[in-house]
């Protein structure tokens, strides 16, 4: 009975150490081939057009001129008369042509008419959106501990006021965050290769086993007839799940004219297009104790998830903290944007963004450390939770040296113009790890490799397969050849939700241990030694109580025969599960520095501790937290969508104007992986998305400590900045 | 980006032969940082590129009494790190806070000078004045221009060279429609600010090209302030140059130009009324700061900027004199 654990810390070789990602030199040399960069022979490259209006009715769209251009081998027509257009860049027609210079005079051929419709994208004003009647309620709750009278009509609004009065201290806040992209380097699309009845997409997606039947259903096929092939994607964030609708035109067009189809979307319909953040806007009120600790919370939030998208739901706010009285309502506000697309745990960095804030201006109302509010506050964080949090909080201070840095809001020294402040949040997520499965073969040769229908996001999950194996079978990293990438290999989760590594790690390790359960058994009977008494390490299999009675890695797997042992299995994750388990948080604390006659904020330090269970490879779950990091740095200061308020244009969708952080703006960033014995024994849990929730909040309030007023909404630019200082001195 | 003819002619003489007079029908292929980038999003559309990278007579600088003569294909790494260039710290400033390698090592002195501007309506194939001027003043205007703005033109001019090159005093060399037609300006007349949308941001024909930078001897103490949110190639938020002349301890001359304010580099004639006769520090710095940003004109969305404007007056200012610049 194979029994399926990770080993102990002392008896690991691999696992939990430092490795460089196994397909790193292929990455750094070029030799890794995007699905951007596949080219077969006879290509046709195809562009789509998009709709200059943000909200119209097509009148008319004539293909002919287009079609007529030199080079130009196809037009499709994404639209028809009457359709409604509900944002700027709504792909309208697509040209397929021999070279870049065919299609783009194609696409300047097509003429399209359209009648105007009103148009609405100033969400952040909530007045301005319900006379533009494009808001709806969107729910909320009330949680009171006290019970009502059976007649009292009014109880929630007096409990709430008692409450109020009741408390110590009582901020009333505006808070907000605006929309953002993904800002993948590598667009969406695909290049679809159609023949003998069969698709092959090179698509660039985050859900390799489960595209091939988004493709195949609209193109008449069954999903056996499609393969989907992704081996390197150049990000997605959660916006490449599925085969697209422009995807499908590729497709379609491969099938219609015998050639491979090259679609990726133009920067600007990418950023228009393929995926945003919602927004998030919200007025809160909030009651503390004397000690900051909050006692009541009223708060409504808006924000939009564009057209026909989800807006930010209910039941974040608030964050992590959630105090024993709350009312929280939503109002969704429907704005003429694309609609929203999961981006880096979803509604979480807008939630915290939203409310930690608010926890944070307690502090400041009350004169007290944000640090003692915060850890005063965990009283109100999830039980199972608190307790890690308030290791990882001291673990944090003390990287962050919090205590000597520490002065009450906009009480520090100056330099000049520049001021100092220190600001902290805290995040969770789920990370149980998603439905995988793993095909693993061991060769009479003793060659060893790995089939799933998963995808390397570029975060090292090729490396963390191999790892698993690797360490299961005693072999060093380099020995085991791990595959995934395509539709055919044995399926896999979408790689989102940070179920990943929680999912892959549970599958191969399920293989791993059945096929060496099976190997084991060919050596006992060679060896004439118990089964059970054998162990796979350094290259050989042997009996643990008489070492030297074994046989090579090479020499065991000679007995297989003439052809591979194989072996599938499927991962178990779930409550049951020794392997992986669901549930992190983290604490991030930030150190800015504010020029006061810029408004610009500069990075100086920023400290992340992250639990994670356990840790299969250090250097990549630490690569993942930089990343988080720097994403949380660029969306708390630089990088927002920008729409025109009277066109709905998306003005800034181009990378030279669509703000971001350079290496020189990230400042010191410190990661502290926490895993005490605790940790590592609940398995492997995802972190991808965890260390991208913070840093809004925590910047916002470094911020607001350096300059003693918050500025309300990010990200934090000078111009924020400078309105905000400005407001207060008026 | 659409077909096009590609020209690469080796003299001054051929270059002005294949260009037209035409508005839009040619255009000149200098380092390509922005030329390729309105080409592929359709916003210029050349039927012929006329190229001067195979021109030596446009990469090389001389030195006389005059001053410096810099060919206007020179790499702006190369005009940095020119030791001639060292007298002018303003304009070695102005390429060093181009904080981009590729911007610097590809990018040329005349297409500096010659970019056309970041507007977003303009790019996005709304034209230069970008329905004169209604786009921008009904919509977001928050990096367009704050000074020069009550025409048609918003936008602000992108040369993060130029208010340096004015400061200290610059001339260009402007050549065509034949070799011989030779005109050199002061730069600050290159810059126009265009009225209807037939017009351009400078004074060359379709059939001109810059082929030198001037720069007169050296004489002033100078500086470069950019406003920059970020340490990577966006453009600033606003930006000055200053160029002083002292004596007996206080300033007797001064020309002092703003940049990202404005259609063209502004120059302030009220920070240099303000400046001059004044010893500098931090108070007739921040005052000439003031005397700048008091003629400003924001839009709606813009305000900041003329903070903005203050702050790089009066830390150029101070960093010509030889002082910190204070911030950061």
């Amino acid at each position: 009975m194979v029994e399926y654990v990770w080993p102990d810390r002392e008896h690991t070789a691999l696992l939990g150490k430092s490795h460089d990602k196994i397909d790193a030199l292929a990455k750094c040399t070029g030799a890794a081939k995007y699905s951007y960069d596949i080219a077969p022979e006879r290509l046709l490259l195809a562009r789509a057009l998009g709709c200059p209006l943000a909200h119209c009715k097509v009148k008319s769209i004539d293909t002919s001129a287009a079609e007529n251009v030199k080079g130009v081998v196809a037009v499709r027509a994404m639209k028809k008369e009457g359709d409604e257009i509900f944002w700027e860049g709504d792909l309208i027609a697509v040209v397929a042509g021999e070279s870049e210079g065919a299609v783009a005079e194609g696409l300047a051929a097509i003429k399209a008419d359209y009648e105007p419709l009103d148009v609405f994208v100033n969400e952040a004003d909530l007045s301005a959106a319900e006379s533009a009647k494009r808001t709806a309620k969107s729910g909320g709750k009330v949680q009171l501990k006290k019970e009502p009278d059976d007649d009292d009509k009014d109880f929630e609004e007096k409990e709430l006021a008692r409450l109020f009065k009741e408390a110590a201290a009582v901020v009333e806040g505006h808070y907000g965050i605006q929309a953002i992209t993904h800002m993948c380097l590598e667009p969406h699309g695909s290049t679809c290769d159609w023949n003998d009845g069969k698709l092959t997409a090179h698509l660039s997606t985050q859900n390799v086993s489960g595209t091939a039947g988004q493709f195949a259903t609209p193109l008449k096929l069954t999903a056996n007839d499609v393969t989907v092939h992704c081996d390197y994607i150049g990000g997605g964030f959660g916006s490449k799940f599925a085969a697209d609708r422009w995807d499908v035109v590729a497709a379609q067009l491969s099938k219609d004219l015998g050639r491979p189809v090259k679609l990726m979307l133009d920067r600007d319909l990418e950023l228009k297009n393929a995926g945003c953040r919602p927004s998030g806007f919200a007025d809160v009120k909030i009651g503390a104790d004397k000690d900051g600790l909050v006692t009541v919370w009223d708060s409504h939030h808006w924000s939009t998830g564009g057209w026909g998208g989800a807006p930010l739901p209910q039941d974040q706010v608030p964050y992590v903290l959630v105090p024993a009285n709350f009312r929280r309502r939503v109002t969704n506000v429907k704005t003429n944007a694309s609609p929203q697309r999961a981006w880096r745990a979803p509604n979480h960095p807008q939630a915290c963004a939203l409310s930690q804030t608010a926890v944070d201006d307690i502090a400041a109302k009350l004169g007290l450390d944000s640090y003692d509010v915060f850890m005063r506050n965990l009283a109100n964080a999830p039980e199972a939770r608190a307790a890690t949090y308030a290791e990882e909080m001291k673990i944090a201070a003390k990287l962050m040296d919090w205590k000597s840095k520490w002065h009450p809001h906009g009480k520090g020294g100056k330099q000049g113009s520049v001021v100092s402040g220190l600001g902290m949040a805290l995040h969770t997520w789920a990370g149980g790890g998603h439905g995988s499965s793993c095909l693993v073969k061991i060769h009479p040769d003793g060659g060893v490799e790995a089939f799933l229908g998963s995808q390397d996001l570029g975060t090292g999950t090729r490396t963390v397969i191999a790892l698993v194996l690797a360490e299961t079978f005693g072999l060093p990293l380099e020995a085991v050849k791990v595959n995934v990438g395509s539709s055919k290999f044995p399926a896999s989760g979408p790689s989102g939700g940070s179920t990943t590594v929680g999912g892959v790690s549970e599958s191969s390790r399920h293989a791993a241990l059945d096929a060496l359960d099976k190997l084991n058994k060919l050596v006992a009977d060679k060896l004439q030694v118990p089964a059970e008494n054998l162990v796979a390490r350094d290259r050989r299999i042997f009996d643990k109580d008489h070492p030297d009675k074994g046989l090579s890695w090479k020499e065991a797997c000679s007995l297989v025969g003439m052809n591979a042992l194989e072996v599938t299995a499927r991962g178990a994750p779930g409550p049951k599960s020794k392997l992986s388990s669901s549930g992190v948080g983290g604490v991030q604390m930030a150190e800015v520095a504010v020029d006061r006659e810029t408004g610009i904020v500069r990075m100086k330090k920023f400290v992340t501790v992250q639990d994670m269970g356990m840790v299969i490879n250090r250097k990549t779950a630490e690569s993942q937290i930089f990343g988080a990091m720097i994403m949380g740095i660029a969306y708390a200061l630089f990088e927002e969508r920008i729409l025109d308020p009277k066109t709905g244009k998306f003005v800034n969708a181009e990378v030279a104007d669509y703000k971001l952080p350079r290496l020189g703006d990230i400042g010191e960033l410190v990661v502290e992986i926490y895993e005490p014995d605790s940790e590592r024994a609940r398995g492997v849990i995802g972190l991808g998305e965890p260390p991208v929730i913070g840093p809004g909040a925590a910047i916002s309030n470094a911020v607001c400590n350096a300059l003693g007023v918050r500025v309300p909404v990010l990200p934090l630019t000078p111009k924020r900045v400078l309105d905000t200082l400005k407001a207060r001195n008026a | 980006m659409k077909p096009f003819e590609y020209a690469s002619p080796e003299t001054e003489r051929e270059a002005l032969e294949f260009l037209s007079p035409e508005p839009g029908k040619t255009a000149v292929l200098a380092g390509g940082t922005d030329l390729i980038g309105l080409m592929s999003r359709l916003i210029v559309q050349p039927e012929r590129v006329v190229s001067l990278a195979g021109i030596p007579s446009l990469r090389a600088i001389e030195v006389d009494a005059r001053g410096l003569s810099i060919g206007s294909m020179m790499s702006l790494e190369d005009v940095a790190e020119h030791p001639a260039t060292a007298a002018y710290p303003a304009l070695r400033q102005a390429i060093g806070e181009i904080s981009s390698q590729q911007l610097q090592s590809q990018g040329t002195l005349g297409g500096e000078l010659c970019q056309r501007p970041r507007c977003w309506y303009f790019r996005s194939g709304e034209g230069l004045l970008a329905r004169e001027g209604r786009s921008v003043v009904e919509g977001d205007n928050r990096y367009h221009a704050i000074f020069g703005n009550s025409g048609p033109a918003k936008f602000v001019c992108p040369s993060r060279l130029a208010p340096a090159l004015i400061a200290l005093g610059a001339a260009v060399r402007v050549i065509g429609p034949d070799v011989d037609n030779e005109t050199i300006m002061p730069l600050e007349a290159f810059f126009r600010t265009p009225e209807d949308e037939h017009d351009r941001e400078h004074a060359l024909r379709g059939d001109q090209i810059v082929s030198h930078v001037l720069l007169p001897v050296a004489r002033y103490k100078s500086a470069s302030y950019e406003v920059r949110q970020g340490s990577g190639p966006d453009y600033p938020l606003a930006a000055a140059a200053a160029a002083l002349a002292f004596h007996g301890g206080v300033v007797s001359e001064a020309r002092i130009v703003l940049g990202q304010v404005a259609p063209t580099p502004w120059i302030s004639r009220e920070a240099i009324q303000a400046i001059v006769g004044c010893a500098v520090n931090e108070e007739t710095a921040e005052a000439a700061g003031r005397a700048a940003a008091s003629v400003a004109t924001p839009l709606s969305h813009n305000e900041y900027k003329v903070q903005l404007a203050k702050v790089a007056v009066k830390r150029a200012i101070l960093l010509a004199a030889g002082f910190e610049s204070g911030g950061f």
